[in-house]
């Protein structure tokens, strides 16, 4: 049985796709069988972050109301063998997701990959209930920044209330993605530190990605970083991440800006 | 701009951290409380209401979430005057 793990952060922005892509393809590398799906109804974006917005035929919407199977509506990414893609519908609106048509698939999905990641809409609404609804870890993406953490607080409570698991008495695992982090204004108190967070938050980290061109870039390109350029830190840190995720002891290093001459004449101390 | 300035915009963090921290306990406090509240609420006041005629106004109900001890803690008013039992004036 493969594990479900649902990409969610309550505020829109953060990087709940780029991070969903990224992590997917890290795991699907190493040989796993990952299925990323999209929940986000309406605003569906993960096909193009991909790549794979040319290939898009049928849908989740499709395959709840039966008329296409879940095989003809997944798609096999060009870059990895393992890795495959189930798209949102672009047109309908997110009532046409239903929970038992969402815990059909999923089931479906779980028995057939070792990783199922679902991709949130942003917000606390039914379309990012219904994604973490049948999950059994959760990535909460979240930027050093006061309306982000305090919307993963959120959506932290209601992980902890309205997921299956919660509702069976079950623990759901969770992990904290800090992404968009900046050392150097971390160093200087422009921005929470990593502690802060986590400290707010009290929930374990899974990696910290720094604030990086590369990860717009591959954006741009339709590629996630971790296939694009996997060499890079932004990459590094998601390739750890996801390593994290499949259960590895892996330490975070916390990136770390040399203090420049003005920050040693202003006595400034590093994060 | 004055040198203490400089040093002034360096706390930006820890004021959000505190700020956040503030926020937060309240926000998680009041997660798990505003439906018991309301359906005591709502409760209490069908039990009244089958005695005595109150505005909502002045029924209020609250609740301290502590850590070893919660208190609830409920408050009725009832107007002299214009409460008028319903069994003497049925």
């Amino acid at each position: 049985m493969g594990k479900v793990v649902v990409v969610t952060s309550g505020k829109g922005g953060v990087g709940k796709t780029t991070s969903t892509a990224a992590l997917g393809a890290a795991v699907a590398k190493t040989g796993k069988k990952v299925a990323l799906v999209d929940f986000d109804v309406g605003l569906r974006n993960l096909d193009l972050i991909m790549g794979a917005e040319r290939r898009v035929v049928f849908d989740l919407v499709n395959v709840i109301q039966g008329s296409a199977k879940l095989s003809q509506a997944l798609i096999r990414d060009k870059r990895v063998e393992t890795l495959f893609l189930l798209p949102a519908s672009q047109t309908r609106d997110k009532d046409a997701l239903t929970e038992d048509g969402v815990g059909e698939v999923i089931d479906k999905l779980r028995s057939v990959f070792d990783y199922v990641f679902c991709d949130s809409p942003a917000g606390i609404e039914r379309g990012a209930q219904l994604a973490m609804r049948f999950a059994d870890e959760a990535v909460i993406v979240t930027n050093p920044e006061v309306s982000s953490v305090r919307d993963s607080d959120r959506i932290i409570g209601l992980l902890d209330a309205r997921t299956l698991r919660a509702e069976q008495g079950e623990q759901i695992a969770k992990h904290v993605l800090v992404t968009r982090y900046d050392a150097a204004r971390a160093s200087r108190g422009e921005m929470l530190s990593i502690d802060d967070v986590l400290e707010i938050l009290s929930t374990p980290l899974l990696g910290i990605i720094p604030e990086s061109q590369d990860v717009l870039r591959a954006s741009n390109l339709g590629s996630p970083v971790t296939l694009s350029e996997p060499l890079n830190a932004a990459a590094k840190a998601y390739i750890d991440a996801a390593r994290r995720l499949e259960g590895e002891n892996l330490p975070v290093v916390v990136p770390f800006e040399r203090k420049g001459f003005l920050d040693r004449l202003l006595g400034r101390r590093a994060a | 701009m004055n040198l203490l300035d400089i040093f002034k915009r360096r706390s930006s963090a820890p004021v959000a951290r505190e700020r956040l921290q503030v926020l937060l306990a309240y926000e998680r406090r009041n997660r798990s409380q505003p439906d018991l509240v309301s359906i005591l609420r709502e409760e209490i006041m069908a039990v009244i209401a089958k005695h005595v005629q109150i505005d909502q106004d002045y029924l209020q109900v609250s609740m301290d979430r502590g850590e070893t001890m919660s208190t609830l803690e409920i408050d009725i008013q009832i107007p002299n005057k214009s409460a008028v039992p319903l069994a003497m004036a049925g």
